[in-house]
């Protein structure tokens, strides 16, 4: 093949072609993809890492639900705070972080048909997150480490708490230079023509985020650690929390972003969508990139330190660009979905193509209530809370945990649960047993979420405080009054830990029955989840612009805006009655 | 597909309801970035984060002078204090006590400086439901002026050790 250029010499160009070794790439039975071996050795490894942790997280998080249910009040304050501390950083840290690193693996080397850059740096890495890991869990579980996952200093722990944490880090940036490692050879070798795929992008784009966000984790616990043996003073408080939140809120910004590629593969592999426009959905990505790193002032709101100005410009992402991202994305998902599902003829009304989408087929459900749950849930209550002076009204209370339980729970979490329904039949090549079982799994655990997300949020509407073993301070020198109102909410997250807990349980078990029991599907495709209902061509209406069609998605934006605006201004009048400060 | 990767010609401008729905929410944000600077002028609840360094041991000093100038009593062996309208006022943070009980009057404007003796705390006033962060180092200082007479508690909400849920506090509110 050669291209010309009038007027110039014939330029060659090359051929694409993957670059494995022989023997190290497989076909995909099912989409036909290109696999390489090295690559899935490592996302098994990572996939299963995370599950392990997620249920060490999961157990943590049935014991912390029914201790903030007053009427069971289970654990001591000692084991509160302690199983609280393993809670965060196996959820929030090692589970996510094992997830995303095989994302990280599996979408460059599938898409762009290349082998994965180094084996050598992808054990280096795993290594380290799991040393790491199994140091930090070890050290709290040895009651050395109740200091939270944030632990504000001048709180100390042992230091072997930060050295797990710094190794686990360490691994995750090693995973992360891999992957750009991995790009570059696809690029290098002509692996693939034309510009990278959507997915592909986004995990850039979330890759890139990673980068940032794990050295402000370096340049926040290494001065912490040294401090911790003797060799430096204690770092400044009001510093520390500014730097730690670089890593602690940039870290959920890397997960939005993957959540949000996650739903564009999804998308296609459920229902055959492709974005309405390639240009809006890659500048929304690029505008995480260049915006989202300030978020760490989302925690710093009501500190002293730092005056107005820094607060505002920072909280507001430099004016909402960051929030418009999501809006973008909020309208382009569920349009896609649109579009694939009118051409195929799913077209009656507005709401027709929704009613009748895959919903038996859990990737799809799983991944659709995670775009509601994080939209209507996560993002309007996370930028309310962000607002410089309603934070005031919020700042430390369940209301947080209420916003973050519904982004990287029932928003991040669930869509990783939903593309497991797919990794475990294409990469690990192995049958789910229970399949009804599989197709409930995504409404409970949707339906458990929401509630602890519900409980908190009103919960800490009426002032019960985050991190309290006591709602109650009973013992207190002075005694607090709790609004009756504020019980009701708290047993709505204890009942709602239980449903959640349940359908993570099942979760666990179904993929660990699949993946060491299941029957195997090499060498054939996998079971289709859901089987497309063929509709009669006459019943296809003709739109003069097929491609751009979306009236039912404008309904549910103009629904979500509405919500996003009532709730908003709604907070700045409950501000308005509160004493003055300045 | 948003898997497949994209040959030239790939970048289209968005039209239609795509095309809207970026203006409508651009327009949103937009009055949410106006909204900020707006309450910080004209709103009566802001955290400007005023702030000074302070020793622990400097801020305890003061706490004392505080209460010995303006107390009028006690309750549960802690000073009630009561500081003359538009006065600086202190509250000292601890592992796990908030020192003193003050004592303010309605719609009177006070100082309060807030800091902490050892770790982070949360001063956060029930049922009023407003919350400020209290570092050991920092001096932070509120420009706060009730609005509801009567008998508030502070409770601590940043995680400060074992008997974190213990540290409660008092602030009484007259006509």
């Amino acid at each position: 093949m050669a291209t010309t250029v009038p007027g110039a010499m014939p330029i060659p160009s090359r051929p694409v072609k993957g670059n494995h070794s022989p023997g190290e790439v497989r076909t995909c039975d099912t989409t036909g993809l290109p696999v390489c071996i090295t690559a899935q050795k490592f996302v098994k490894l990572h996939a299963v890492a995370a599950v392990i942790f997620l249920l060490i997280g999961g157990v943590g998080a049935i014991l912390l639900g029914l201790t903030r249910w007053p009427a069971v009040h289970l654990l001591s304050a000692e084991w509160y705070y302690r199983i609280l501390t393993l809670h965060g950083l196996n959820m929030l840290i090692f589970w996510i972080l094992n997830f995303e690193i095989a994302i990280l693996y599996f979408v460059p080397t599938t898409l762009l048909n290349t082998r994965l850059y180094s084996a050598g740096l992808a054990w280096v890495g795993f290594i380290l997150m799991t040393v790491g890991a199994l140091m930090v869990d070890y050290i709290i579980f040895a009651g050395k480490a109740d200091v939270l996952m944030t632990s504000y200093v001048p709180l100390l722990a042992h230091p072997v708490f930060y050295l797990g944490i710094i190794l686990h880090a360490v691994g995750a940036l090693i995973g992360v230079g891999n992957y750009f490692g991995t790009i570059y050879i696809a690029k290098r070798d002509h692996t693939y023509e034309g510009s990278v795929p959507l997915v592909v992008f986004g995990a850039t784009a979330a890759a890139i985020i990673a980068v940032v966000t794990l050295l402000h984790g370096a340049v926040t616990l290494i001065p912490t650690w040294l401090w911790s043996i003797g060799l430096m003073g204690p770092p400044d408080p009001g510093w520390y929390r500014i730097t730690w939140w670089g890593l602690g809120h940039m870290s959920q910004q890397v997960n939005v972003c993957a959540m949000v590629a996650v739903w564009y593969l999804l998308a296609t592999l459920t229902t055959g969508a492709k974005p309405i426009s390639e240009a809006v959905c890659r500048g929304a990505f690029v505008l995480y990139i260049l915006f989202i790193n300030v978020a760490s002032a989302h925690h710093i709101l009501v500190d002293p330190g730092v005056g107005a100005s820094w607060k505002i410009w920072n909280t507001s992402y430099a004016m909402y660009l960051a929030v418009l991202a999501s809006m973008i994305h909020g309208f382009t998902v569920p349009g896609s979905v649109e579009v694939a599902m009118r051409k195929k003829g799913y077209d009656q009304g507005l709401f027709g193509w929704l009613v009748s989408a895959p919903w038996s087929n859990p990737g799809f459900s799983g991944f659709f209530l995670s775009l509601v749950i994080f939209g209507f849930g996560g993002g309007i209550t996370g930028v309310v809370l962000g607002t410089q002076q309603i934070n005031i009204m919020a700042h430390n209370t369940l209301r947080i945990p209420g916003h973050f339980h519904v982004t990287v729970v029932g928003g991040t979490t669930l869509a990783f649960m939903a593309l497991t329904y797919y990794v475990v039949p294409l990469v690990f090549r192995k049958e789910f047993y229970a399949r009804g079982l599989c197709r409930l799994q995504t409404w409970l655990f949707a339906a458990g979420i929401t509630m602890v997300a519900v409980g908190m949020s009103f919960a800490g509407s009426y002032g019960v405080p985050r991190r309290t073993w006591d709602a109650e301070h009973s013992g207190a020198t002075f005694a607090v009054g709790v609004d009756p109102g504020a019980h009701v909410m708290l047993g709505l997250l204890g009942v709602g830990a239980i449903v959640a807990f349940t359908a993570l349980f099942l979760f666990i078990g179904l993929v660990v029955a699949a993946v060491f029991f299941g029957k195997s599907n090499a060498g054939k495709a996998m079971e289709p989840w859901h089987v497309e209902r063929a509709v009669p061509q006459a019943a296809r209406s003709a739109h003069a612009d097929p491609d751009h069609y979306v009236p039912g998605t404008v309904v549910l934006t103009g629904v979500f805006l509405a919500c996003f605006a009532v709730y908003y201004f709604a907070n700045w009048k409950w501000l308005a009655d509160v004493w003055w400060v300045r | 597909m948003s898997i497949q990767t994209l040959q030239e010609g790939w970048f289209k401008a968005p039209v239609g309801a795509e095309r809207a729905w970026i203006g409508i929410a651009f327009a949103w944000c937009m009055v949410m970035t106006v909204a900020m600077p707006y309450w910080h002028f004209y709103g009566k609840q802001n955290a400007t984060g005023e702030s000074y360094r302070v020793t622990p041991i400097e801020y305890t000093q003061r706490v004392a002078k505080f209460i010995e100038t303006y107390q009028t009593g006690e309750i549960s062996g802690f000073p009630i204090v009561e500081p003359p309208p538009g006065a600086d006022a202190y509250l000292q943070a601890q592992m796990w006590k908030w020192t003193p009980v003050l004592k303010l009057k309605k719609g009177q404007s006070y100082r309060l400086h807030i800091s902490s003796l050892d770790l982070n705390h949360g001063f956060s006033i029930q049922p009023v439901n407003m919350s400020f962060q209290v570092l050991p180092g920092y001096d932070h200082v509120l420009t706060l002026t009730p609005t509801s007479a009567g008998e508030f508690s502070i409770v601590c909400n940043e995680f400060c050790g074992i008997g974190h849920h213990l540290m409660t506090g008092r602030i009484l509110v007259t006509e």
